[in-house]
C-alpha cells in the first residue's frame, strides 16, 4: 500500500516533450485515471512510473521510496497490465500467473495456492492448463490481471487494458475491474483515451494534453467545472458547446459554454427557472433511441446565424417535435452556463 | 467448382516444385544409352525409363569419388558456421533492435551493406589472412570465411524479425521480477526461436551453394565440400557425368527438402500468436 508522488517530471525525446513538467499526487488506495488523446504523454508518464522509461528530470516517489533514479522496474513494487496483455506465449495460463512468483523464488506450494486463489477470483480456474492463444480477448485480459494481482504490488499500472475488447465485453470488464479494485484497495493508475472509461472508473481523473496536465479532479468536477475549453470539449459526448457571448453584461471576448443536455426547448423549463434563451436554427435532427441530437446554430438578435455548430441533446422523455430547417426557442439554465476567456481558453467568473 | 480450380492450381504448383526432383531421380537411375540419345530421335520419350533403371551412377558416385567424405565435410562446415552465426548474429540483431534505439537502424543498414560486397573483391585479402593463420587447404578456412557472409545478413534478419516481436513481453518480465540480463537470457530466446531457425536455414542455404571461396581455399579432394567436389570430380573436361551429378544432387537435396519443410511449418505457425492481441 502506497501513494505516488510525482514532482515536475519531464521526458524529452529529442525535441519532443512527451511529458512536460507533471506534478501529481496519487493517494494511497486511489483509482486514478490518466485521460488524454494519443500523444498526450499519458502512456509515457505511466512507463516512467513503471521504470521502463527513464525521466529526463523530475522525481517519482512510490510510498516512501524515491524511484526515478536507478531503481529497476522489478524493485518498484508495481504490477503492470499492458494493452496487449503481454502473456508469455509458450507458457500455460497457470505458468503465466505463476511467473512473477517464480521470479521472486516463492516456495512451490505457496505459488500453487496463490495462483488458484487469484484464478478463482477472476473465474478463470477452468483455463489454467490452456495456452494464451487458446483464450478469447476477455479471458486473456483476466489472466493478465491475475498475474498482476499475485505479486501483491503496492501499485497497479494499467495501460488501456480494455482497449482490445469488443464494446459489449468492455462494459462488464469495466465493472469487474472497478469492483476488484474496491475490494483489494491497491493504488491504481489507469491510462485511457476513452472518457467513458475514465468517468466510470476513476476516483479522480487527470486530463492530459501535449505532455501537460490540464485538470485534476473527480469525474464530476472535470465534467461540470472544466478549467479550460480543452477539457470542456475533450470530456463529454457530444462535447460542450462553446459560443462567443454577445452580452453587454459580460467582459469582451468571453465564450459561453454549456453541455448539450442542458440546451433544451424553452417550453421544457418552468416560468420560475432562471434561464438564458437562445434562438436555435435547427439544421438536422439525429434520432438515437434514448436521445435525439439536434444540430444547428444560434441566431443572435440582429445578427446572421452563427457559424459555430451547436448541439442539443434531448432525452427521449421530451417528445416535442423539432422540425428541421426552422428556428426554435431554446434555453439553458443559468446555473449550467460556464464562461471562458476566448483568448486563453481558461475558465473565468461570469 | 471453386474447389476444383483450387486443386488444379495446387496440382500445378506441385508439378512445378516436384519436377526438378523427378528429373534428378530418373536421370540418376537411367542407363547411359537411355540418357544420351540424339535430339533427332523423335520416338524417344525423355521423361520415362525407356530401358530398365540402373545403379551404375550411384556406384560411380560412392565408389569412385569422395562423395561421402564431401558430405561429411559440408556438414562439419555448416554446423560450425551455423553455431558461429547464431552466437554472433542473434545477440547482435537483438541489441540493434532493442537496445541501441535510434542508432540501431543506421548501424543495421551499415552491416547489411557489407553483405553486398562481392566475394570476388574479397578473396584476395582473405587469402592473405588465411595463409597468415596457416589455414590454407583446410576446412578451417571455410569456417573462418563463411561467417563473413552469414553474420551480416543474419544480423539484419534477426533485427527485422525482432522489430515485429512486441517489446511488451520482455518489459512485462522486467516488471515481474527479472533483470534486463535475465530477460535476455531466459525470456527473449523463447520469443526469438523462429528467428533463430530462420538464421540456421539461411546459413545452410548460403553455405551449401557457396562455390567461389571453396574453390579458392580448398585444393585437396578430401577437404572439399559437396558444392565444390561434385562439379570438379564429375565434370571431366567437357564430359558431364549427368547420372552421377544428378545422383549427388538428389542425395543432398532430398534430406534438405525434408528438413526445410519440417521447419517451415513452425515459421508459419506464428510463434507469438496469442501473446498479443491477435
Amino acid at each position: 500500500m502506497a501513494g505516488i508522488e510525482i514532482r515536475n517530471l519531464r521526458k524529452h525525446f529529442g525535441d519532443l516533450h512527451a511529458v512536460d513538467g507533471v506534478t501529481l499526487s496519487i493517494h494511497d488506495g486511489e483509482f486514478l485515471v490518466l485521460l488524454g488523446s494519443s500523444g498526450s504523454g499519458k502512456t509515457t508518464l505511466l512507463r516512467m512510473i513503471a521504470g521502463l522509461e527513464r525521466p529526463t528530470s523530475g522525481e517519482i516517489h512510490i510510498g516512501d521510496q524515491r524511484v526515478d533514479g536507478d531503481v529497476p522496474p522489478r524493485a518498484r513494487g508495481i504490477a503492470m497490465v499492458f494493452q496487449s496483455y503481454a502473456l508469455y506465449p509458450h507458457r500455460t495460463v497457470f505458468q503465466n500467473i505463476a511467473f512473477p512468483l517464480e521470479a521472486s523464488r516463492t516456495p512451490r506450494k505457496q505459488i500453487e495456492e496463490k495462483v488458484r486463489w487469484a484464478a478463482e477470483l477472476f473465474s478463470i480456474s477452468r483455463y489454467l492448463d490452456r495456452y494464451p492463444r487458446q483464450l478469447s480477448g476477455g479471458e486473456r485480459q483476466r489472466v493478465a490481471l491475475c498475474r498482476a494481482l499475485v505479486r501483491d504490488p503496492k501499485v497497479f499500472l494499467l495501460d488501456e487494458p480494455l482497449a482490445n475488447l469488443d464494446a459489449k465485453l468492455r462494459n462488464t470488464a469495466r465493472d469487474d475491474l472497478k469492483r476488484f479494485q474496491r475490494r483489494i484497495k491497491t493504488t491504481t493508475v489507469y491510462v485511457t483515451h476513452d472518457q467513458v472509461e475514465a468517468m466510470g472508473l476513476g476516483d479522480r481523473i487527470v486530463v492530459m494534453e501535449r505532455g501537460k496536465v490540464r485538470q485534476i479532479g473527480t469525474p464530476q468536477e472535470v465534467y461540470e467545472e472544466p478549467v479550460d475549453t480543452f477539457v470542456a470539449t475533450f470530456v463529454g459526448q457530444p462535447p460542450m458547446n462553446l459560443l462567443e457571448a454577445r452580452d453587454p453584461a459580460l467582459p469582451g471576448r468571453t465564450l459561453l459554454g454549456f453541455r448539450p443536455e442542458h440546451f433544451l426547448p424553452k417550453g421544457v423549463f418552468g416560468p420560475s427557472d432562471d434561464t438564458r434563451p437562445f434562438r436555435f436554427a435547427v439544421r438536422r435532427v439525429e434520432y438515437l433511441g434514448s436521445d435525439r441530437y439536434v444540430y444547428g446554430s444560434v441566431v443572435e438578435a440582429g445578427a446572421a446565424p452563427g457559424e459555430v455548430t451547436i448541439i442539443a441533446k434531448l432525452p427521449a422523455t421530451i417528445a416535442l417535435p423539432i422540425p428541421e430547417g426552422e428556428t426554435h426557442e431554446f434555453a439553458v439554465p443559468r446555473r449550467a452556463l460556464r464562461y471562458f476567456d476566448a483568448d486563453t481558453g481558461l475558465k473565468r467568473a461570469p | 467448382m471453386k474447389r476444383v480450380a483450387l486443386y488444379a492450381a495446387a496440382l500445378g504448383f506441385v508439378v512445378f516444385a516436384g519436377f526438378p526432383f523427378y528429373w534428378m531421380l530418373i536421370t540418376a537411375f537411367k542407363q547411359n544409352r537411355d540418357l544420351y540419345v540424339g535430339a533427332s530421335v523423335t520416338s524417344h520419350v525423355p521423361w520415362i525409363f525407356n530401358d530398365p533403371p540402373t545403379l551404375d551412377h550411384v556406384k560411380l558416385l560412392f565408389g569412385q569419388t569422395d562423395f561421402p567424405r564431401w558430405v561429411l565435410n559440408t556438414l562439419v562446415v555448416v554446423v560450425a558456421v551455423a553455431v558461429i552465426t547464431v552466437a554472433v548474429a542473434v545477440p547482435a540483431g537483438y541489441s540493434l533492435a532493442r537496445l541501441v534505439g535510434r542508432w540501431g537502424e543506421g548501424l543495421g543498414m551499415g552491416i547489411f551493406f557489407t553483405y553486398l560486397i562481392p566475394p570476388t573483391l574479397l578473396f584476395v585479402p582473405f587469402s592473405r589472412l588465411v595463409s597468415l593463420l596457416g589455414l590454407q587447404d583446410s576446412l578451417g578456412a571455410l569456417i573462418l570465411i563463411y561467417p563473413t557472409i552469414t553474420i551480416p545478413f543474419c544480423t539484419w534478419l534477426v533485427m527485422g524479425f525482432l522489430r515485429s516481436v512486441p517489446w511488451d513481453i520482455e518489459e512485462q518480465a522486467m516488471i515481474d521480477g527479472y533483470s534486463r540480463l535475465a530477460v535476455i537470457l531466459k525470456v527473449a530466446p523463447r520469443l526469438i526461436v523462429p528467428g533463430i531457425l530462420t538464421v540456421v536455414v539461411f546459413t545452410f542455404t548460403l553455405v551449401l551453394q557457396e562455390f567461389v571461396y571453396a574453390l579458392t581455399f580448398i585444393s585437396s579432394v578430401d577437404k572439399m565440400t559437396v558444392s565444390l567436389g561434385v562439379p570438379i570430380a564429375l565434370v571431366r573436361g567437357d564430359v558431364y557425368h549427368w547420372g552421377a551429378l544428378m545422383a549427388a544432387a538428389l542425395f543432398t537435396s532430398i534430406p534438405l527438402a525434408i528438413v526445410y519443410n519440417a521447419f517451415m511449418d513452425r515459421f508459419i505457425q506464428g510463434f507469438t500468436m496469442g501473446a498479443v492481441k491477435g
